[in-house]
């Protein structure tokens, strides 16, 4: 047992983190949100920001080099996707992903892809070349997240099983970004943030706001990496939970952090935490996972 | 990122399973929590089979992997808890490995390993607590002795322990962090006084130790005169970072357990409950995770300060573990009466966010120490 990244798994982090710096740095995501502030016109998807993900090898990471694709395996996925979620990369990232050799064009990022979830909610209908599931008669709704637009179908697909596993754990790594990224923020603005003579970092309720943020963090992190090398169900529902909640208390408490600025929308702490509560609802919910977890437990009871 | 086993660890985990097999249906029963000799002589015997079939060192000095296996194999199969050897095997012996003399690692590292001598912690004070460094029991030079006098609280296992990790202040004009000493002091020694102190359990779990003129030979001191500061960030980084380390899986057997209890008297039907269990299996699997991460991390030699964070979240889970349980047992008072299981362990888990340091003193040094943050007040 090793269970730390290797080597080249360092350097495949490294590679996607570049990437995503050079082509989705805070302008682009500031850029991304302009005229998206009304929410009722759908945000444009960047098709060439798409396709280069898709050059990159996002969508095809896990198809074999036979297919065209990188070959590698759902940690080297879980990781690429855990830097989307750190930049709150728009998009139907994980449907695209697991669309690759399956949806002619969704490995090379020439075809978006989404998907009608069990939740009954379909994210960027408008931009998506292609639907995967029923989503006859969508209306759209307000999306409460401007970089994540959505419609509701009445007839919730039940979906493929392993891809809603899949779909989950990729979901749990983004909410694992989002995390790790509003703990940046947060530690940021109390080490610069004066109040009383001092920065807001030295007083302790503000301390240990922040430590709070990244126990739940680390811990998550733990839970994602372990799932994506077990695939097991109980592993990856764990991993969800832990993530959900640690993208999503991690948000509100980083916002807390920021004090006023916090509710403005000029501050960015507002998108994580919609992007977040967004990815929350996806399949995968808080209630079937601890319903899973909890069955589990009598599993191998006499 | 790997979890499976190397073929050396599979070998060593098909070993010890076979082996625990045999050894466990011929334990002696367990005594009785209050009877201290007999818990003494309990955890010193199977620390005793352990030496023998091999296991002794698995605590230390063996490769991390290996102790992974050890704790998880030994708790799923329900073997005997550490216990009073915990300071010893889990951080007293560990100390003494890394920061020891090799007269001193040949003096009292084997005694431990062969389960002879029980090691307890003097470090907190009445008035030296989360402020540990505020630390006023007093050793003065005396020829080749250090003379000590003072008191310590809420040290655990005093009453059965050989020896004592003892922290005491050698410079008392020194800067508070600078003029302590780690010393090992005999507990036989005279101008030693053990009073016991009863826990909110209703056991004798640890005591007051008093201190008057007691003589420890110089060559028992752990590293420099004054530089006890440093040594004791050692001892307390394997009292956060690795100790509890085991308890975890016995968290999931409990865990596991409870289902089972609750599914048997009907309370498995509120999925409330039900669905909050579910909630604790993922807490205890992500730790065992997080254990994993930061086994593999530090790899060899001292844990850092992520034991903190470990710490942090473990204590808590275990209180909401024993909470949960109460919920289990429920109505007619069964969550309420000392002779059910659980009870007693619902009782100390209190004490788990406040023992190895508070839970606002792990915040503080999680948001100092690992998020940079500026000192705080
Ligand atoms: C079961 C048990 C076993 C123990 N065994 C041992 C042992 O074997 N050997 C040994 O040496 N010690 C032992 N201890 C002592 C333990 O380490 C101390 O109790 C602990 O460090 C807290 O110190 P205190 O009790 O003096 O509390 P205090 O330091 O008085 O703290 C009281 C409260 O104030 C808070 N507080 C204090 N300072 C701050 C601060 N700066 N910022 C924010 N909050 C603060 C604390 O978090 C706590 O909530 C044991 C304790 C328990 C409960």
């Amino acid at each position: 047992m090793r269970f730390q990244l290797t080597e080249d798994q360092w350097a495949l982090r490294d590679g996607v983190r570049g990437l995503l710096a050079a082509r989705f740095g805070r302008e682009r995501l500031r850029a991304a949100m302009e005229g998206a502030g009304g929410a009722e016109v759908e945000p444009e998807l960047d098709r060439g920001l798409w396709r280069e993900l898709g050059s990159a090898g996002f969508f095809s990471l896990r198809l074999p080099e036979e297919a065209g694709g990188v070959g590698l395996g759902l940690p080297e996925a879980v990781l690429a996707f855990e830097e989307a979620g750190r930049v709150l990369l728009p998009g139907p990232l994980i449907a695209t992903h697991l669309a690759a050799g399956v949806v002619p064009g969704a490995a090379t990022g020439e075809a978006v892809v989404t998907v009608v979830d069990g939740g009954g909610v379909v994210e960027w209908l408008g931009a998506a070349d292609v639907v995967r599931g029923d989503a006859a008669g969508a209306a759209p709704m307000r999306s409460v997240d401007p970089l994540t637009p959505l419609h509701r179908v009445a007839e919730p697909d039940s979906g493929d099983r392993t891809d809603v596993l899949l779909t989950s754990l990729l979901t749990a790594a983004e909410q694992l970004g989002t995390a790790a990224r509003v703990c940046e923020l947060a530690v940021q603005h109390a080490r610069t943030r004066e109040q009383f003579g001092r920065p807001i970092g030295a007083f302790q309720a503000v301390q240990h706001l922040c430590a709070g943020i990244l126990v739940r963090v680390e811990v998550a992190r733990a839970a994602v990496y372990a799932a994506a090398v077990t695939v097991d169900p109980a592993d990856i529902a764990a991993a969800r939970l832990l993530a959900d909640e640690a993208a999503v208390r991690g948000a509100r408490d980083c916002l807390q952090v920021h004090g006023g600025m916090g509710f403005t929308w000029e501050a960015d702490v507002h998108l994580y935490l919609k992007r977040a509560w967004v990815r929350a609802r996806r399949p995968g919910s808080i209630t079937e996972c601890e319903e899973l977890l909890a069955a589990e437990l009598l599993a191998e009871a006499p | 990122m790997d979890l499976s086993d190397t073929p050396q660890e599979a070998e060593f985990r098909a070993r010890l399973r076979e082996w625990l097999g045999k050894a466990l249906p011929s334990l002696p029963a367990k005594p009785s929590p209050d009877d201290w000799p007999g818990r003494r002589a309990y955890d010193l015997g199977w620390q005793r089979t352990l030496y023998d079939a091999g296991y002794g060192d698995v605590h230390w000095g063996a490769d991390p992997a290996v102790r992974m296996i050890y704790l998880e194999e030994t708790e799923k199969a329900g073997a005997p808890y550490v216990g009073a050897n915990f300071v010893g095997l889990l951080h007293a012996g560990p100390t003494v490995a890394a920061e020891g003399t090799d007269e001193q690692r040949a003096h009292w590292l084997p005694p431990m390993l062969r389960g002879e001598e029980v090691w307890c912690q003097g470090f907190s004070e009445p008035d030296a607590g989360s402020d540990l460094a505020a630390l006023r029991t007093r050793a003065w030079r005396d020829g080749d002795d250090y003379v000590v006098s003072g008191a310590k609280i809420w040290t655990s296992h005093a009453e059965v322990a050989d020896w004592c990790e003892l922290l005491v202040r050698t410079d008392p004009h020194a800067p508070k962090h600078r003029g302590i000493t780690w010393l090992a002091m005999p507990m036989d020694a005279p101008g030693i006084t053990v009073r016991p102190l009863r826990t909110l359990a209703g056991s004798n779990e640890f005591a007051e130790v008093f201190l008057d003129e007691v003589r420890v030979p110089v060559a028992n001191r752990v590293g420099e005169e004054n530089d006890g500061w440093r040594v004791t960030m050692v001892t307390l980084s394997f009292e956060r970072g690795t100790a509890f380390v085991g308890e975890v899986v016995a968290c999931r057997r409990v865990l596991a357990e409870l289902a089972v209890a609750a599914r048997e008297n009907g309370r498995w039907d509120d999925p409330v409950l039900r669905r909050r269990l579910g909630r604790l299996n993922a807490e205890f699997r992500a730790l065992w995770r997080l254990t994993q991460w930061n086994v593999s991390e530090a790899s060899e030699g001292v844990p850092g300060v992520g034991g903190s964070v470990f710490k942090l979240r473990y204590s808590h889970a275990r209180q909401e573990l024993y909470e949960a349980a109460a919920e289990v047992l429920g109505e007619g008072g069964a969550a309420l009466d000392l002779e059910q299981p659980w009870v007693l362990d619902r009782l100390s888990s209190l004490s788990y966010t406040i023992a190895a340091g508070t839970s606002q003193i792990q915040h503080s040094i999680v948001a100092e120490r690992v998020l940079g943050l500026p000192k705080g007040r």
